[in-house]
């Protein structure tokens, strides 16, 4: 720990010592992000409150070799930002200026630090808003979006926060400060901020981003339909894409994500449903106006047995209390929970979800699903009770066939929520050999020395600069090679 | 030799880049004879070439062995209409696809492949509502200048595990390796569509953009001084809007585009440039005197310069304005003596990721930014 108190103090120094955290006992409040059975006590944590001072962070790392880590809020559900043992924990908290709204741009300037939501409350009155929209808006942080690719119930419409970004200041694992693009469209040269978003903290901090406001829509309307089963809500769903429409969402829970969506927030959703489906379209009234009458008439043909259309904003937001509750919701009628995220193709929906539950069947384990169904990204909730002995370990069973299911299908291990630390494992079934080596040829080009989020993403790091031949002569200069 | 011999022969009088002539060409029609091709061309230089719509963009080679011709790399591998997806050989001509009801709305000159759409990261007026290649591919299947068979992402259009390296190889001009497959997410074909046209003036643009008609377009051209918005959606919907954008421009509907819609507003001896401003920066350009052509409501736009001096004018005018002027082509006697690409910020990264992935620095030298 030598280095770690040498460091401590430096940064002290640098920064003040109210913006570095050495007690044990404030240290332990970092100790893990939104998925909390993996927890680490960081060595060190630092509140930057510049760009500049996140560069002298990272650089004085660089040079003790010290790992970092970069923290938003610590709502990830990977384990991305969970701390290094013998690391510093970048904290992000005191980065929450939005340094400027600019709707003639159409685009916003922030730090990292502040939530996604308050990116839309200040764009609003221009008549913009930030369409990004993950169901934890009010607490995440524009870093962490950034870091994660996260996505939201209006990405089929949208795309995610990597169709959003234009301009990114960050600094680089060996701390310097460099900008990529800005308000304009288009850099020329690679599209570092293509491989930046999304690339889980692994490859630099972001200081600053840039992103695009959306004009907020002249119409929005909304509907809740229920279905006496999973497949003819999954038939309802194709049938909409099909029709050509394309709604700013289509979300999906079955009876059980119902049954405790009630029981948390009385949705009052239609009794008896064995899924419900809400889909919102936006856009130009008119157009919008026949669009709505179209999906009705889908939903109505697949056999929903009831159909309600939000009349105003207050009925609109209960249909969606329900959904968004969702997941705090498992808690009332289970004592713990694994949240799971994979993807299939969309068309593949009601065959996995009957696969699924034939799993957790043969496991005796109860799975609640929620998700987006107009992507196909599954959100499983396994519920389980730890003080029954084995039903974590079930539960853990099921939720891994699960994802070999999202392999099989030829989906993804994860629609938003990162590989982060929990998943790496599953990246060698979805990637080859050389995928994966490919792509940690970009960490090689930003990280050489695996100091930034170390151990998450990849199962093993690539020896970066290793190539056979020659190159072992250039690192050992004057030693024989062969 | 051996066989590079049985995969090459010899190059043509076509066969050259930038004025630089290639000694072999290759057409590998899979991406496993690709790879072997890749593999075995060891320390040849190469540069890869789809239908040649671009192949002059960008700076000529540093040097030149090897072409590697996409066109056997063709055609619709998959189309899960259900998914609205598509795997396409990175060969197939963008104007030749034909998904039905659907469609990969990216706009292409004629002839042009996916490959090379996606490599030069090339779009057109319909970018104001579907975005750029750069975000409708979600898989790409690789040749490293290595000669190892590389794929990212997948078949789903949401999936966030791992880097996403189609971002990477889109706008890379080949200097990563050869594409050979590509995944894109696609959309409906509209069931109307229809075009305002008036010669309202750059400014009128924010007027569109609040004006809740969900341009799919919003396209300017300096030369006949016309602006003219695309407008796509349900008959009745394309209707309302249509009537409701030619009254606040005091424009014309009408069925069929401007004749300039699309197009490279150059000629064959002045210099092609692409230009990228924020978007409260684009009357300023208009009114800078050149000739431009392209999207007002997303602020990138082409222009004809007749010189250099013209070119460093523009430049700097967009650098001002926070954005970035890049020459695509420019005819053989000013090339050489033309900064192409202008400044790039990130530079270093960039080098970086070129040393790791082609660390001989085989594929496509020097066409790129800083040289790389
Ligand atoms: C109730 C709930 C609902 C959720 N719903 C959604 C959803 O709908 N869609 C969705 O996509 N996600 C969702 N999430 C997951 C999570 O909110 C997102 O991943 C979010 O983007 C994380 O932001 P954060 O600020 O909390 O990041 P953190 O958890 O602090 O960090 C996440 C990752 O980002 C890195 N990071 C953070 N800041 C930076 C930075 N400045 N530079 C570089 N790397 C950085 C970290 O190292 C880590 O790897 C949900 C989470 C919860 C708890």
């Amino acid at each position: 720990m030598a280095d770690i108190d040498a460091l401590a103090r430096r940064l002290a120094a640098e920064l003040g010592a109210e913006q570095v955290v050495t007690d044990r006992q404030e240290l332990r409040t970092y100790e893990c992000d939104g998925l909390a059975h993996y927890k680490v006590v960081p060595a060190l944590v630092v509140l930057p409150h510049t760009a500049g001072q996140v560069a002298t962070v990272v650089r004085a790392c660089a040079e003790a070799g010290v790992p970092f880590v970069a923290r938003g809020s610590g709502t990830g559900l990977s384990g991305g930002a969970l701390p290094h043992a013998e690391g510093v924990l970048i904290v992000t908290a005191q980065m929450r200026r939005i340094l400027e709204i600019a709707p003639a741009d159409e685009r916003a300037v922030v730090e990292p630090g502040v939530i996604n939501l308050q990116v839309t409350r200040a764009a609003t009155p221009h008549g913009y808003y930030y369409a990004p929209d993950p169901s934890s808006q009010q607490i995440c942080s524009i870093g962490g979006n950034v870091a994660e690719n996260s996505g939201g119930a209006h990405c089929l419409k949208y795309g995610f926060t990597t169709n959003h970004v234009t301009g990114l200041q960050i600094v680089t694992p060996d701390g310097e400060l460099v900008r990529l693009g800005g308000r304009a469209l288009d850099p020329p040269g690679y599209d570092l901020i293509g491989a930046f978003v999304g690339s889980e903290g692994t490859l630099g901090v972001a200081t600053e981003v840039t992103v695009k406001l959306t004009r907020l829509p002249e119409s929005v309307r909304t509907l809740l339909a229920a279905f006496p089963s999973i497949d003819a809500a999954g038939a309802a769903t194709s049938a909409i894409i099909a029709a050509g429409v394309v709604p700013a969402a289509i979300e999906m829970m079955d009876a059980l994500a119902i049954e405790a969506a009630e029981a948390a927030v009385a949705c009052g959703y239609p009794p008896g449903a064995a899924a419900v489906l809400i889909v919102e379209l936006d856009g130009p009234a008119p157009e919008v106006e026949a669009q709505f009458t179209e999906v009705t008439a889908l939903c109505r043909g697949e056999g929903a047995f009831e159909i309600r259309i939000a009349a105003d904003e207050a009925e609109r937001a209960l249909f969606w209390k329900g959904r968004k509750s969702a997941f705090a919701a498992v808690g009332r009628i289970s004592p713990d929970y694994i949240v799971q995220d994979g993807v299939i193709p969309r068309t593949a929906l009601p065959e996995v979800l009957r696969r699924i539950s034939d799993v957790a069947d043969s496991h005796g384990v109860r799975v609640a699903n929620v998700f987006h169904a107009g992507d196909g990204n599954l959100h499983p909730l396994v519920l389980f009770d730890a003080r029954v002995e084995g039903e974590a370990e079930r539960a853990e069973t099921v939720s891994g066939a699960i994802i070999d299911l999202c392999i099989e299908y030829g989906g993804s291990i994860t629609g938003e929520h990162g590989v982060g630390l929990d998943k790496a494992k599953y990246m060698p079934r979805m990637y080859g050999e050389d995928d994966l080596d490919t792509m940690q040829l970009v960490r090689c080009a930003f990280d050489p020395d695996h100091l930034s989020n170390p151990g998450k993403v990849f199962p093993a790091p690539r020896l970066c600069g290793e190539r056979p031949g020659g190159d072992l002569a250039a690192r050992f200069p004057g030693v024989e090679v062969f | 030799m051996g066989a590079l011999d049985e995969l090459t022969r010899p190059a043509g009088d076509d066969d050259h880049v930038g004025g630089v002539p290639a000694r072999l060409v290759a057409s590998p029609a899979s991406t496993a004879e690709a790879a072997a091709l890749v593999a075995a061309a060891g320390d040849l230089t190469v540069v890869v070439r789809g239908g040649g719509t671009k192949i002059h963009w960008g700076p000529s080679p540093r040097a030149l062995d090897l072409i590697i011709d996409t066109r056997r790399l063709a055609g619709v591998v998959e189309h899960a209409a259900g998914d609205l997806i598509t795997v396409l050989g990175a060969g197939t001509p963008l104007d030749e696809l034909a998904l039905g009801d659907q469609q990969l709305a990216i706009d292409a000159a004629p002839g042009a492949t996916v490959g090379g759409v996606v490599a030069t990261g090339a779009s057109g007026p319909r970018r104001l509502h579907y975005g750029t290649a750069r975000d409708l591919l979600i898989g790409i299947t690789v040749v490293r200048p290595d000669g190892v068979v590389a794929k990212a992402g997948g078949k789903v259009v949401k999936n966030v595990a791992g880097y996403d390296l189609g971002k990477l190889y889109t706008g890379s001009y080949g200097t990563l390796g050869l594409i050979t497959e590509c995944v894109f997410r696609l959309h409906p074909r509209p069931a109307a569509a229809a075009y305002v046209r008036t010669t309202a003036p750059a400014q009128a643009v924010p007027a569109i953009l609040a004006a809740q008609v969900a341009p799919t377009a919003i396209e300017i051209d300096t030369a006949t001084g016309e602006l003219a918005v695309l407008l796509e959606g349900t008959p009745g919907g394309v209707r309302e809007r249509s009537g409701l954008l030619e009254k606040l421009l005091a424009g014309e509907v009408s069925e069929a585009a401007p004749g300039w819609w699309g197009r490279d507003p150059w000629t064959a001896d002045e210099i092609g440039m692409k230009l990228s401003v924020p978007l409260s920066m684009v009357p300023g350009l208009i009114e800078s005197g050149s000739t431009l052509r392209g999207s007002a409501g997303t602020g990138v736009l082409y222009a004809a310069a007749h010189d250099i001096t013209e070119v460093e004018r523009l430049r700097a005018q967009c650098v001002r304005s926070g954005g970035h002027a890049v020459v695509l082509t420019a005819p053989a006697d000013v090339r050489d003596i033309l900064d192409m690409w202008g400044p790039v910020p990130g530079l270093a990264v960039m080098r970086r990721i070129k040393d790791q992935f082609d660390p001989d620095h085989r594929f496509a030298p020097g066409r790129f930014v800083g040289g790389i």
